[in-house]
């Protein structure tokens, strides 16, 4: 049984593939190292991304398949699911061993999970999109929290750099502990020390925030009841939409909320 | 400080009343513009639409619909805001509408703005107005988020030019589907008081894509077209008429979309208008399924509803209503038939259709295939055949069956879900 141990990070992943396809081995498992226990009966390869292995296999995969197709197999590992290092490895043994782009063959297995992986992330990507709340603070920063099910902030950078170009901003990962920060030129990746924001309810303290803040959460939620029409009244379709876990972060959903926490 | 307290009640309040008023306008759709963020400004606006909210109606929440001012000089039956209504008034500065969206945009609580307005002194006074926003917001704040412009009836050439240069999208709504209808209900208003400003817009709309074409750097005019709604049973209107009044919309004024909304008893003092118990929204729902055969599935009109047919069953979905009429086109090939063919199965929709068509150069699909692929089977299955032994298709159970096994189904899934529900409440007691 070979069981091969990565580093966490994608490059390492796609290193450990490169090694696995490379030494003809065939791994049962391909584990993250943080997530590794002991097993006496496995042999065990520890991996370090290196990346020459990765761009030479990442090379190889754009030429067999395509640029969007290996965006694809990236988005699935991003889905941190608990067999999508093998379904990856699956994924890539079929293109490498293909005569022909096996890109659209969707009553392959591995192609429908692949599929499906990336097609969860790329929904968490778009509720990201769609449900951050930035609150103004004191020093004119943007800040927001969320929780995602799925590490998907990384892929909501471009569209949030492009649209607020003109003002700082925060995306903070509550799950994960990280998050990013845009000041007026470039996206870095932060973390957290101070105690300005709740890790729970991801809030921005009264103290920190712009004293315009809380009147246009305010105002805000005002709209947002207004423009209910009752006669329509659907809440089926209001929670299949607006699923309760992202109403912490909304202030038309928990402003009660926010401002006895605040 | 103190301003901040002054702003506070008085603009909750307006924010409040104009919402109120707007909220009967179904558009919400922030899609179809690319408008990039130029030299560092604020937003832009992203091709496939954003949604930002959704109320408990179950509806979208992507741009701030506002009205400039909910005083009209119109009458119309349908409407809240109507001159004999006793309602709430208010009157938006310029200036509060801009810094609202701006302030909510920068939140990412909105998409952009929906700027429409009660009909105030006269037309050109009322535009002028809902102009000076828009222009506000490009000119001056380097905006460059989504705008929704609602076109007033019989405002001049000029200010519709000016409108279309600013606004991402113009709209000028029909509300009632025949003219005698129209003119009983809203006296003030005729069909050609609406068609001209449709036509004046269209004609900017072609004459701009030819000038872009010539010049890159031209301005672009309303880049996400222009769209209507139509009122849904104020009106004995049948569904035949509404359709084939959206279809010619969409052929000869090149209509981006055209938005149904089921009535809401507004004013039911007023004895021209129908009682209702609720509004129709099972009706509303089946009239945008169709919307989407005749734009997406490549249906005609006629097809779905004609003299035979002048309403759409409330039952079953068009697609399906479709099928069961017209036996004798199926089964249908998976394996074989063309793209337009596979989509006219109920079951498949227009994703699931092209996957088939990729798929199916690998090796011959069956059942468990299609299932992958996302077609539902339980539909499906009685109007195709596949790589897969033949299975009773409607041709041989009849098209009144299927229609009675499909809706039995859907019955006893409904059943199924309520004595869940019972169950486990009896459970955790």
């Amino acid at each position: 049984m070979n069981i091969l141990i990565y580093d966490n990070t994608f490059e390492g992943l796609l290193t450990a593939v490169h090694d696995a396809l490379d030494l003809n081995l065939i791994p049962s498992k391909i584990l993250r190292r943080n997530s590794f226990q002991d097993d006496l009966f496995a042999t065990k390869y520890e991996i370090d991304a290196d990346l020459d292995k990765f761009e030479s296999l990442w090379d190889e995969l754009k030429k067999k398949t395509n640029e969007k197709n290996c965006q694809r197999i990236f988005k699935a590992f991003l889905s941190e699911s608990i067999d999508v290092e093998m379904i990856i490895y699956d994924y890539i043994k079929l293109i490498l061993e293909s005569d022909y782009n096996i890109e659209t063959n969707f009553s392959d297995d591995s192609v429908v999970k692949i599929n499906n992986l990336q097609k969860k992330v790329g929904r968490e990507t778009q509720r990201v999109l769609m449900f951050v709340r930035f609150q103004k603070t004191v020093d004119d920063i943007y800040y927001a929290s969320f929780d995602p099910k799925y590490n998907v902030i990384p892929l909501t950078l471009n569209h949030f750099r492009n649209r607020f170009a003109d003002q700082k901003w925060v995306i903070f990962d509550t799950r994960r502990k990280y998050g990013y920060y845009y000041d007026l030129e470039s996206v870095q990746q932060i973390t957290i020390g101070n105690k300005k924001v709740s890790m729970e309810s991801g809030k921005v303290n009264s103290e920190s925030l712009h004293v315009s803040e809380k009147l246009f959460q305010k105002l805000w939620k005002g709209y947002y009841d207004a423009i209910n029409i009752s006669e329509r009244k659907n809440i089926k379709v209001h929670m299949q939409f607006l699923p309760k876990r992202f109403w912490k972060f909304l202030p038309e959903k928990d402003f009660k909320n926010s401002l006895t926490k605040a | 400080m103190q301003i901040v307290g002054v702003m506070k009640s008085e603009t909750i309040n307006k924010l409040k009343i104009s919402a109120n008023a707007a909220k009967y306008d179904v558009s919400c759709a922030s899609s179809g513009s690319n408008r990039a963020n130029k030299g560092k400004g604020i937003g832009n606006a992203s091709p496939w639409g954003i949604c930002h909210s959704f109320t408990e109606d179950g509806r979208c929440v992507s741009l701030m619909k506002l009205m400039l001012t909910n005083y009209c000089i119109y009458d119309c039956a349908y409407c809240a805001n109507r001159k004999s209504n006793d309602i709430q008034r208010t009157t938006f500065a310029v200036k509060e509408v801009v810094d609202l969206t701006i302030e909510f945009y920068r939140r990412n609580y909105i998409e952009g703005l929906f700027l429409s307005s009660g009909v105030i002194n006269n037309p050109d006074y009322t535009m002028e107005r809902m102009v000076r926003v828009a222009r506000d917001l490009r000119v001056n704040h380097n905006y460059n988020g989504y705008i929704h412009l609602k076109s007033i009836p019989g405002a001049s050439d000029d200010l519709q030019q000016k409108a279309g240069l600013y606004a991402d999208r113009l709209s000028v709504n029909i509300e009632i589907a025949s003219e005698p209808n129209l003119k009983m209900l809203a006296p003030d208003k005729n069909f050609s008081s609406i068609l001209e400003p449709m036509d004046t817009i269209k004609t900017k709309i072609i004459e701009n894509k030819e000038e872009r074409r010539k010049f890159k750097h031209a301005k672009s005019f309303s880049p996400s077209g222009q769209s209507t709604q139509l009122i849904v049973g104020a009106t004995p209107d049948t569904d035949q008429s509404i359709l084939t009044l959206a279809g010619s919309l969409y052929r000869n004024k090149y209509l981006k979309r055209v938005y149904y909304s089921g009535f809401i008893p507004v004013n039911s003092y007023d004895k021209r208008l129908p009682t209702l118990t609720e509004p129709p929204l099972k009706r509303e729902n089946r009239l945008y399924q169709t919307d989407w055969l005749f734009r997406f599935y490549n249906y005609r009109i006629d097809e779905i509803v004609n003299e035979d047919h002048p309403n759409l069953d409330l039952e079953i979905d068009p697609k399906l209503s479709y099928a069961l009429r017209n036996p004798w086109l199926y089964p249908i090939d998976i394996n074989k038939a063309s793209y337009e063919l596979i989509l006219r199965v109920p079951g498949i929709g227009v994703l699931s259709a092209k996957k088939i068509v990729l798929a199916r150069r690998y090796g011959k699909l069956g059942l468990i295939n299609l299932k992958k692929i996302g077609v539902v089977l339980k539909r499906a299955k009685y109007f195709i055949t596949c790589n897969e032994l033949k299975s009773p298709t409607i041709n041989e159970l009849l098209p009144q069956n299927v229609r009675q096994i499909i809706l039995s189904e859907k019955q006893a899934k409904r059943k199924l879900k309520t004595n869940n529900t019972q169950l486990s409440l009896f459970t955790t007691t």
